[in-house]
């Protein structure tokens, strides 16, 4: 997970909404995530009737490397490396995107209530989120997880999402405190506006970005923490995931038999995927802050022909005489 | 109250939440929990181990839960987590002793040194925005997006075999036995330095971004603005305004971001078969040593605890408006 | 007092580039003169910071200058022209010739140093060889020059009032003894009576040490009170330049009379508020011609055409004919066609 702290305080503009929006999607990093994001969400959703084979089924190709019958090879037992990773996408998107939603909704609920509310059972709220925080995600899933009965992808996914709520209710708690001493909202309180109308229709709409940037956050970490427990052997049962094909990998000693096929299809696909969602969340913040914005040109030609870079401190001359409309020095 | 006092109350209380969260996991599940754990090992416990989980949870005995609760408590005290099975019957406390030292060499310096070296190089990014250095965002995103693991098998498989200088598994040669003299030390430092690079490289990339956003969300602000007409030299712009402020942040979010890059490093002593407490905690799941692991767990989490402690000291010594002064 | 010290020629900046470019600032012609204290003033968005910042190459991106002429004249030496020094001696030039003081203030103090260090850092920049005691004697006496008491060195700009952080900024810009001092609605966010006690204290300053400054506010009223000659900008252009007793007594531009209007004087006779109707202009798509056109009660149909030039009023100068530079600081030039000039002023 990149940690990059959100600095933009979500700033209300009403009229241009429309416009806001179509230069979300007109941003050339959240547009590259978004069309890897809808690939693998394509793949999750097909994956099962698109993979030649059936990934557990066995053959005789036993270990080999890719060819035009095994793209990605096979595996000790002769499974296909190519079907195992795309049938495993799903059980990947789905954790994501279930933990995801949970934690999303504990966070605004958790963070937007002591935001807002304020007293005694906003700074125990606050409390609970930051022990939450500090708290190893790793170590907690595993004692979580080897006490369950059963573990299946739903239940890796619950218990991920009850678990990774805490940056979320940290960030939107201290928007929303930001938010609560705006005039409109001011406005509201004093006209008697219902407490959960204000929450509502005054403030949620303005933490927007900070709740999706949230979301693609906890989702990084959901696929990044069930990849690892797979990997470790914390399965889901009989599903695949691309942890799991990277445990077989492991345990079967694939390095140590030159099998790199085996594991570097999975790993290609986490990064391929985590990026994306990187992306998505760094179009997202540069939306909330124009600052991190790439302003188009940051180099610009001079009237002589020297290109010199726009920075702070030190503005650009384009040209030094008068300017076309200007009178001429006497 | 100031505010360390403040953090110190703060950590107390996550570590006893953290040893409280301990003590109810295995008893929220309904019926008797050493008989789940039985059932999950699928009859791989011995009789020993069994009578020491009823021990560990405190129900060799006839007592209601809050007198295990404070039963649970007076053992922790005393350094008592039960016994491994694992290794046993070797107490958990001392097999963590063994790991222990092994990962917080590794894991601790290559943790601190790939936030510096991190935090430097995006510095430089940040504040030559729309330079050449802009064409390593996009590869920066993609290392940060690699799980640490997979990037030491790729480690692996790349750069050990049978002639290469780095060994694949390990933390010293085997045929030596640990004693401080220079053998040993090189060799220790041999077995490193390949798993020490993988954290390094992995955990560097993300602080590289954010130390970048913050350097050009700081490099608008008014006083960087002045020192520059102030005609101050461009480092001391960059160093002493730009980045002094942008660091604030980033080692705040460090501290945050402790308790989830742990986990991550520690898979890489899984992978290089590094004798530290990852590697145990990748044992205790596959033996099912429940006691082994909630001792991990709890090692951890106050191992976590203190580095974020003494993340909030250098965020203190960094930031004078979090000092209270006349 | 006639010599310049500032020679702005037709200024130009713009933000963005190409298409999307703004002009935010329009063939300024601007001088100030040795030891003066000039005033600029417009409506918030009219431009003024654009060109204090301008003039110092200190914009933001996406600013860019694309054209003019800054011409700094140094005690007895040639003309230097700012915009076409290189990094380094406009480092040089920074805060050794002129300093500035900018409009938001309350930023303007890095909030990790102490007083001490910020004070000092500067001297060190400009001039290395000094000993650090020999700095911190001179930081000392800045702040004793603004009235703050010198255990307040050690201090971090938080523990300070906004007032005199304010001061601390001012008494950095007397550092190295600057012959310009910009200062961007240095007040601003203060409560009025501080304003006015640090404004006395500035002019004082002033005329103890002998720098010029460009007071750039708003609030015509503290102008006319503080400033020898004033200029209004209106939509990126100076509309109308004038000693400040002539410009209070009798504005030309429909502009800068409208603004008198806006606020309350505090001394002299009283006059009825009125304000000025409609928005300043959207840069994007400025009017044709007088860009105050719109807003205008004495719009006639060239106004809309043709954009008036600043030059000498016919009827309220006896020295129209002399050349622009040569001016004395009683002179007065405006853009309106109420006024419109001789053609043979240039
Ligand atoms: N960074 C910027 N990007 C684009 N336009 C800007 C920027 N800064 C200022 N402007 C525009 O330039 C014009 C002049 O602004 P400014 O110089 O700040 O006015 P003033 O100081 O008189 O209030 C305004 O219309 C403003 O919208
Ligand atoms: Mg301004």
């Amino acid at each position: 997970m990149t940690v990059v702290p959100t600095t933009g305080t979500a700033t209300p503009v009403a009229a241009p909404v429309k416009r806001r929006r179509l230069r979300f999607v007109a941003n050339p990093k959240a547009t590259t995530g978004l069309v890897i994001l809808g690939f693998f969400a394509l793949v999750a959703i097909i994956g099962p009737w698109i993979a030649p084979y059936d990934p557990s089924g066995r053959s005789n190709d036993l270990l080999q490397g890719p060819s035009a019958a095994h793209w990605f090879g096979t595996t000790h037992l002769g499974q296909d490396i190519f079907s195992q990773v795309v049938v495993g996408t799903r059980s990947v998107i789905v954790v994501g995107f279930i933990a995801g939603i949970v934690a999303t909704i504990l966070s605004v609920l958790v963070g937007v209530t002591s935001g807002y509310l304020g007293g005694a059972g906003s700074e125990l709220l606050s409390a609970l989120s930051n022990v939450f925080l500090v708290l190893p995600a790793l170590p907690l899933m595993i004692i979580i997880t080897s006490t369950l009965p059963e573990t299946s992808t739903l239940t890796i996914a619950l218990v991920i999402g009850l678990t990774s709520w805490a940056w979320g209710a940290r960030v939107l708690r201290a928007q929303t405190l930001s938010l609560r001493g705006r005039d409109y909202v001011e406005a509201a309180r004093a006209t008697g506006e219902k407490t959960w109308r204000i929450i509502l229709f005054e403030i949620l709409p303005n933490l927007t970005a900070v709740i999706a940037s949230g979301f693609v956050g906890t989702v990084i970490f959901a696929v990044t923490l069930e990849i690892t427990l797979a990997f470790i052997g914390i399965g889901a049962g009989g599903d695949w995931n691309w942890g799991t094909v990277l445990y077989w990998a492991q345990s079967q000693q694939a390095l140590a038999q030159g099998a790199w096929w085996w594991f570097v299809p999975a790993g290609l696909a986490i990064a391929l995927l985590g990026t994306a969602l990187s992306l998505v969340n760094f179009g997202i913040d540069e939306f909330v802050s124009p600052r991190l914005r790439g302003g188009g040109k940051t180099n610009v030609k001079t009237a002589d022909g020297h290109t010199v870079r726009m920075r702070v401190g030190f503005t650009p001359v384009l040209a030094t005489k008068a300017g076309p409309e200007g009178r001429e020095t006497p | 109250m100031s505010y360390l006092l403040k953090r110190i109350v703060f950590y107390v209380f996550t570590a006893w939440a953290a040893i409280t969260i301990n003590f109810f996991i295995p008893r929220a599940i309904p019926g008797d929990p050493v008989q789940a754990l039985i059932t999950r090992s699928r009859g791989q416990m011995t009789t020993e181990a069994v009578q020491s989980l009823y021990v560990l949870f405190g129900l060799d005995k006839d007592a209601s839960l809050a007198e295990q609760y404070f039963s649970y408590l007076g053992q922790l005290l005393r350094g008592d987590l039960g016994l491994s099975f694992t290794y046993f019957p070797s107490p958990v406390s001392q097999v963590l002793g063994d790991g222990l030292p092994w990962t917080l060499g590794l894991v601790g310096i290559t943790t601190v040194l790939g936030f510096l070296i991190g935090t430097a190089l995006g510095t430089g990014i940040g504040w030559r925005r729309g330079s050449w250095a802009d064409a390593l965002i996009p590869v920066t995103t993609f290392v940060s997006s690699i799980p640490y693991f997979w990037l030491g098998l790729i480690a692996i498989a790349l750069l050990t075999g049978p002639d290469s200088f780095f060994p694949a598994s390990g933390a010293y040669d085997n045929g030596l036995v640990p004693n401080p003299d220079l053998e040993f030390i090189g060799s220790v430092v041999q077995h490193g330095i390949l798993p020490a690079f993988t954290i390094l490289v992995s955990s560097m990339a993300g602080w590289i971004l954010s130390m970048r956003n913050m350097m050009v969300t700081v490099a608008s602000e008014d006083y960087v603005t002045v020192a520059h007409a102030k005609g101050l030299s461009d480092r001391r712009v960059m160093v002493g305004y730009a980045a002094r402020n942008a660091l604030l942040p980033n080692v705040s979010g460090f501290a945050l971001s402790l308790g989830f890059i742990v986990g991550g490093t520690l898979l890489v002593e899984i992978v290089f078969s590094y004798p530290g407490l990852g590697l145990q905690l990748f044992q205790a799941v596959g033996a099912k040593d429940y006691p082994l692991m909630q001792g991990i767990f709890l090692i951890i989490t106050l191992s976590v605890l203190l580095a974020n402690f003494l993340a909030d000291v250098a965020y203190l010594a960094l930031d004078p408006r979090t000092r209270r002064e006349g | 007092m006639t010599d310049a010290v500032l020679e702005i020629r037709g200024l130009n900046v713009d933000y963005g580039l190409g298409e999307d470019a703004v002009h935010a600032i329009r063939d300024v012609d601007l001088t100030l003169h040795r030891g003066e204290v000039l005033g600029l003033a417009g409506e918030s968005g009219s431009g003024k910071s654009t060109l204090a910042y301008g003039l110092t190459r200190l914009l933001p991106p996406p600013g860019v200058i694309t054209g003019g002429e800054v011409l700094y004249h140094p005690d007895g030496g040639d003309p230097v022209d700012v915009l076409r020094m290189d990094h380094a001696a406009l480092r040089r030039f920074r805060w050794a010739e002129t300093a500035i003081v900018f409009q938001g203030a309350m930023n303007s103090l890095n909030p990790v140093h102490r007083i001490s260090t910020q004070l000092t850092d500067v001297i060190k920049a400009h001039d290395p060889r000094g000993t650090s005691a020999a700095r911190l004697a001179r930081a000392r006496e800045l702040l004793h020059l603004v009235g703050i008491s010198a255990d307040r060195l050690e201090s971090y700009p938080h523990q300070l009032s906004g007032g005199m952080r304010q001061r601390v900024m001012i008494g950095m810009a007397l550092a190295l003894e600057p012959k310009v001092v910009i200062m961007d609605e240095p007040t601003t966010a203060l409560d009025v009576v501080v304003q006015r006690q640090i404004l006395r204290q500035l002019v004082e300053l002033r005329e103890r040490l002998g720098f010029s400054v460009v007071f750039i506010t708003h609030d015509l009223s503290l102008l006319v009170e503080f400033s020898d000659r004033i200029a209004i900008m209106y939509g990126g252009r100076i509309v109308e330049e004038a000693a400040s007793a002539d410009l209070y007594r009798d504005p030309l531009h429909p502009y800068s009379h409208g603004l008198l209007n806006s606020f309350p004087a505090l001394r002299g006779p009283k006059r009825e508020l009125t304000g000025i109707p409609g928005s300043p202009p959207d840069l994007r798509g400025m009017p044709s011609g007088c860009a105050f056109h719109p807003r205008c009660p004495h719009a006639m149909e060239r106004c809309g055409v043709e954009v008036p030039v600043l030059g000498v009023p016919p009827d309220k100068s006896t020295t129209a004919h002399v050349a622009v530079d040569q001016r004395s600081p009683a002179d007065r030039t405006v853009a309106c066609w109420l006024h419109p000039v001789h053609d043979d002023g240039f």
